[in-house]
């Protein structure tokens, strides 16, 4: 394999790395543009996600089974999420952090559940065969590049979920509301806007792609009771570096955090790229501390 | 603080009851087993410690051991170091065990020694593990370096594989095991195509496999542990790299993990243990059936599981031929012993505490069972420092406690 | 001054503490002196979190460097280093020289002091370079978890240095004494208590001085405090720095009461369970941090062995209910007026009028 082949895959895996950050911590973005909570148990909706990619593949098994999971899984994370924003989130709501812990409960919780109806090993997603295939280029200068279709499939996937939320958020009268509402909440509810249902159908769409992410996440790994953790902590990086409920900063934002960690493992090994990865993040905020784009100043808050 | 007075209390009062539990008649004597019930590490430790006290319900039934009932006390390590120090406290002071059984990872043996040593207890630790340790309180009869790894290289060498990749959990078994194999690797004139660690539970993938595309090795020697593992072998899988195209082999895979996995993904890959489910022999054959009957007709037995059980019998020949419960005199008495049939095959310990057993390497079945198609010249006598690596290094015998 | 039931409940509290040893079975004595440990971390997160309004989320990473930096000298006592001489774990993990920044925690006292000044220094300038840029709320606790994280990931990873996975443990002596012994747990029992009741003291005196008065101020209206002419950066850094101090001192007695000190005590998990110790104990009370903490450890002592599921569904349920019913945690239930102690009182008068009837 030629080197610029492998830098550019390198770039490949970068993005695809992206593309699962992206969907994980968009419904974190939107949902903090709107509430200024965060959501711990987030993960857990990708876990979620997963179980349900596993539950339906058992019912409907062959090789589309993994397309009938992509919306079972988004429906069962946005009603979960439904519940969570309503049981737990909104009363709190005025305590940002003690809702952060309050969903931290709210993550061990369903952790242990998983463990106890799963069991603690986790299950298995078979990937279908037609994802099985490589694409592999075998002339140009990047000759020997190889492309899995696996990763072709979740950057489609991340495509898609990105395309309709823009089209959501910027075309429709309820991404009208949303957009201000995340603006100015008073004068937004002043105009008539029922801010209340507006978070309560962000944060349940924020966890339906949250729920996709899962369904992805185990085409590339078990599906575990903490499978959600490893992927939240980037998620909430994300969230830092993206700025205020943002769809394009929150892309930005995963695509360098997906591309700092893939380029930086070339010279160094996975722990370290992982504390390389925090300290370029507060490298970062010394320069914008208001994110990649700013909606709101961050500098006035609370 | 008032609510401290509570606490404490509440804390006296529950440890009191539960205290209470192993009464103290005087035919019975109790043993602890300290496993992990909860956190990260319970998925491997709890079928352990069914196994150790399928091992004491047996020897219970056969009349327990120098004609006392064996009581064996439980507490949970928690998957955390500090805890398992703690416990192995409670049970040498308060619960004034004989033995402790237990222990999985290094950090809990390594934070367990000092207690054991201090208070002078015998632990028996039933583990793969680095070696570089010889604690005369210890009975290590999981396999040390070159009971496992190294078996696995000289098999690789025999197959012709030369060029050869290591890849591991980011802790210290993988990095020691592979210092030791670089350097094997070396001395035998193999060469090292690449070496990476992801940190435990890591999940992507994608830039080691994009190394090993790049490496193009003969062979991968895969010391990931746990969830990982699946991770590793899909992402390798989508990248078209199947264990039929670039054999892998493992350390930390058996067949519970294979089971979990869906051998589907793994079928054709090698593991390297001192034990597999599949072994021949009766003693096996009853072991398995045991377990079964005890635990569920679908469950599986792997190699720890097994050391768990042995450990338990060892100790029961060792107090008799010692015709008593002193833990020191257990100990002489457990190296004093021959080889004895167990479901491992025969085993014994070594002047060292190790114990002398046989490697085998086992290519995995569509069905989850290993099938053997490898055995070790003879039972291999342990080593707790590699010869080549830590040259001038070597376990004495003990005579001190 | 009159003394009132609450002096006659803190004088017998601490005369029960001061006595302990003498008291209780060396057992019990080990497990209490180690959660009173970790009891002077849990004052410096209600510093911080009741008085300042910071969300730390990586509190494990202090309390890490405090045991590390004494860990690294207990592990060199004994060890002729100018010969050559190195920790086991450096043996086989392919190090054939002790590293450099190993050889000044030879000394005794240089480890001690270390134990103060690396976690006050790392806790203030990480704060420092996170809260000049206005950086605070939600968004502060989340890259502390991420420094959580990446500080046990580095541990781990650096196993040649650090220990890795096991950490760091088998000590014997601190500068010749025996710290193994029945007598030497007493004795750091004592050091342990005689820190508890200093951090007290001087936090229940910090937080009455201006300074304190401020760092509420600073926490209620961070922007009001700008307007009126003040930078609340210093108060915010000051704070973090002390919860740090404070967590590496308790970092450093845990080491020497358990033993070990490893990776496993400072990642994610652990540091956001030392936050629920306070919010349930009160974070906005010192006795309820202490209170907190021994009531959490102890019950996760009871529970996780006998019933190992159910305390994973405890602690979080704990979380939940402690932040969304008792704000103000268990504390809040002896302060008269707090929404905690109304609902209290309601209940005990229902239950008066139910027996009346």
């Amino acid at each position: 394999m030629q080197e610029s082949a492998f830098l550019l895959g390198q770039v490949f895996n970068g993005v695809s790395v992206a593309s699962l950050f992206v969907l994980a911590a968009l419904g974190l973005a939107l949902s903090f543009g709107l509430m200024r909570v965060i959501n711990m148990a987030h993960g857990e909706m990708l876990m979620l996600g997963g179980y349900l990619a596993y539950m339906t593949l058992s019912v409907v098994p062959g090789p589309l089974g993994i397309l009938v999971a992509l919306p079972v899984a988004f429906l069962g994370a946005a009603l979960l999420g439904a519940v969570l924003e309503f049981a737990v989130i909104h009363r709190l709501s005025a305590r940002p952090l003690d809702t952060l812990l309050a969903t931290w409960g709210v993550s061990l919780v369903l952790q242990q559940a998983a463990r106890n109806l799963f069991g603690a090993i986790g299950v298995q997603v078979i990937a279908p065969t037609w994802l099985n295939h490589t694409v592999t280029l075998h002339s140009g200068p990047f000759s020997g590049l190889d492309l899995p279709f696996t990763r072709l499939f979740i950057l489609l996937v991340a495509a898609i979920v990105l395309g309709a939320i823009a089209l959501l958020l910027n075309k429709t009268r309820l991404g009208l509301y949303v957009r201000a509402v995340n603006q100015d909440r008073p004068v937004a509810a002043a105009m008539g806007v029922n801010a209340r249902l507006v978070d309560l159908l962000v944060f349940s769409l924020g966890t339906g792609v949250a729920g996709l992410a899962g369904v992805i996440l185990a085409l590339l790994g078990p599906v575990t009771p903490t499978v959600g953790q490893s992927y939240i902590v980037p998620a909430f990086l994300v969230v830092i570096l993206g700025g205020l409920g943002s769809l394009v900063g929150t892309t930005i934002a995963s695509l360098i955090i997906g591309l700092f960690t893939a380029l930086i493992e070339i010279f160094v090994d996975v722990s370290v790229a992982q504390v390389l990865l925090l300290v370029f993040v507060i490298v970062f905020i010394q320069f914008r501390p208001q994110g990649v784009i700013t909606v709101r100043s961050r500098a006035l808050e609370g | 603080m008032a609510l401290k007075h509570i606490g404490l209390a509440a804390a006296l009062l529950a440890s009191t009851m539960l205290g209470t539990v192993p009464a103290r008649a005087d035919g019975t004597v109790k043993v602890g087993v300290l496993q992990s019930l909860s956190g990260t590490m319970a998925i491997s430790e709890v079928p352990l410690e069914d196994a150790e006290l399928l091992a004491i319900s047996q020897l219970n039934a056969k009349g327990g051991v120098l004609g006392k009932q064996i009581v064996p006390v439980e507490e949970d390590g928690a998957s955390d170091p500090s805890t398992f120090a703690q416990k192995a406290t409670k049970l040498l002071q308060e619960d004034k065990v004989v033995t402790v059984f237990g222990g999985w990872t290094s950090s809990s043996r390594k934070a367990m020694l000092p207690v054991f040593q201090r208070l002078h207890g015998l632990l028996w630790y039933p583990v793969q593990f680095e070696g570089n340790e010889c604690s005369p309180n210890i009975m290590y009869s999981g396999a040390q370096p070159n009971q496992q790894a190294l078996p696995a290289l000289t098999w690789a060498e025999q197959k012709g594989y030369k060029k050869i990749f290591l890849i591991g959990s980011d802790y210290v078994y993988p990095r020691t095991a592979n210092l030791i194999l670089k350097k094997h690797i070396a001395h035998d004139g193999l060469t090292l195509s690449g070496e990476e660690y992801v940190p435990l539970g890591g999940t992507d993938f994608s830039s080691i496999v994009a190394e090993i595309q790049k490496a193009g090795p003969d062979i991968i020697i895969n010391t990931l542990n746990g969830d990982s593992n699946v991770s590793f072998f899909k992402q390798m899988a989508a990248a078209g790299l199947t264990p039929d195209k670039l054999p892998v082999m493992s350390f930390s895979i058996a067949e519970p993990e294979a089971k979990a996995m869906g051998p589907s993904l793994l079928a054709g890959s090698y593991t390297s243990w001192n034990y597999y489910q599949s072994l021949p022999g009766q003693t096996n054959a009853d072991f398995v059936a045991a377990y079964k009957a005890k635990y569920g007709a679908d469950s599986v037995v792997d190699d720890p599981m097994v050391h768990g059980y042995v450990d338990v019998e060892e100790w029961a020949a060792a107090v008799t031929k010692a015709g008593t419960f002193d833990p020191k005199a257990v100990r002489n008495a457990a190296v004093a012993l021959g080889f004895e049939d167990s479901p491992l095959g025969s085993v014994k310990f070594a002047p060292n505490l190790s114990m002398v057993q046989t490697g085998y390497i086992g290519e995995l079945q569509p069905d989850g069972q290993f099938k053997i198609i490898w055995t070790s010249p003879g039972p291999i006598t342990p080593q707790p420092y590699d010869a080549l690596t830590f040259p001038g290094k070597s376990c004495v015998a003990h005579t001190a406690f | 001054m009159k003394l009132s039931a609450k002096h006659y409940v803190g004088a017998a509290v601490l005369l029960f503490g001061a006595f302990a040893p003498l008291i209780i079975n060396p057992y019990e004595l080990s497990l209490l002196g180690r959660f009173l440990a970790l009891s002077i971390l849990a004052m410096g997160i209600m510093l911080i979190w009741g008085e300042g309004g910071i969300l730390s989320l990586g509190q494990g990473v202090f309390f890490g460097l405090g045991g590390y930096a004494l860990a690294l000298h207990l592990k060199l006592e004994g060890l002729d280093i100018a010969n050559g001489d190195m920790p086991d774990f450096m043996t086989w993990s392919g190090v054939s020289a002790l590293p450099y920044f190993w050889y000044p925690f030879a000394n005794p006292w240089f480890s001690l002091a270390c134990v103060v000044l690396i976690p006050g220094a790392v806790a203030a300038a990480f704060s420092w370079l996170v809260f000049r840029r206005r950086i605070g709320g939600v968004y502060f606790a989340l890259i502390t978890q991420a420094l959580a994280l990446a500080f046990s990931t580095l541990l781990i990873s650096q196993q040649a240095y650090t220990g890795g996975f096991n950490g760091l443990t088998d000590y014997s002596t601190f500068d010749g004494f025996d710290i193994t012994s029945t007598g030497a747990a007493q004795v750091i029992y004592w050091i342990t208590f005689a820190f508890v009741v200093a951090a007290y003291f001087t936090l229940r005196w910090l937080l009455s001085t201006r300074w304190g008065i401020m760092l509420r101020a600073t926490r209620d209206g961070e922007n009001r405090v700008r307007f009126l002419g003040h930078n609340p950066l210093p108060y915010k850094v000051g704070a973090f720095t002390i919860a740090g101090i404070l967590a590496g001192i308790g970092g450093a007695l845990f080491t020497l009461h358990a033993g070990v000190v490893s990776p496993a005590l400072v990642g994610v998990v652990p540091s956001i369970e030392m936050v629920v110790w306070v919010a349930l104990g009160g974070r906005n009370v010192l006795w309820g941090a202490i209170a907190g903490t021994l009531l959490v450890n102890f019950a996760k002592d009871q529970i996780s062995s006998a019933l190992p599921s159910l305390w994973l569904y405890g602690l979080g349920a704990l979380f939940i209910f402690a932040v969304s019913f008792l704000p103000a945690g268990i504390a809040g239930l002896f302060k008269p007026g707090s929404p905690e102690e109304r609902v209290y009182r309601r209940i005990l008068n229902r239950r008066k009028l139910e027996t009346a009837e």
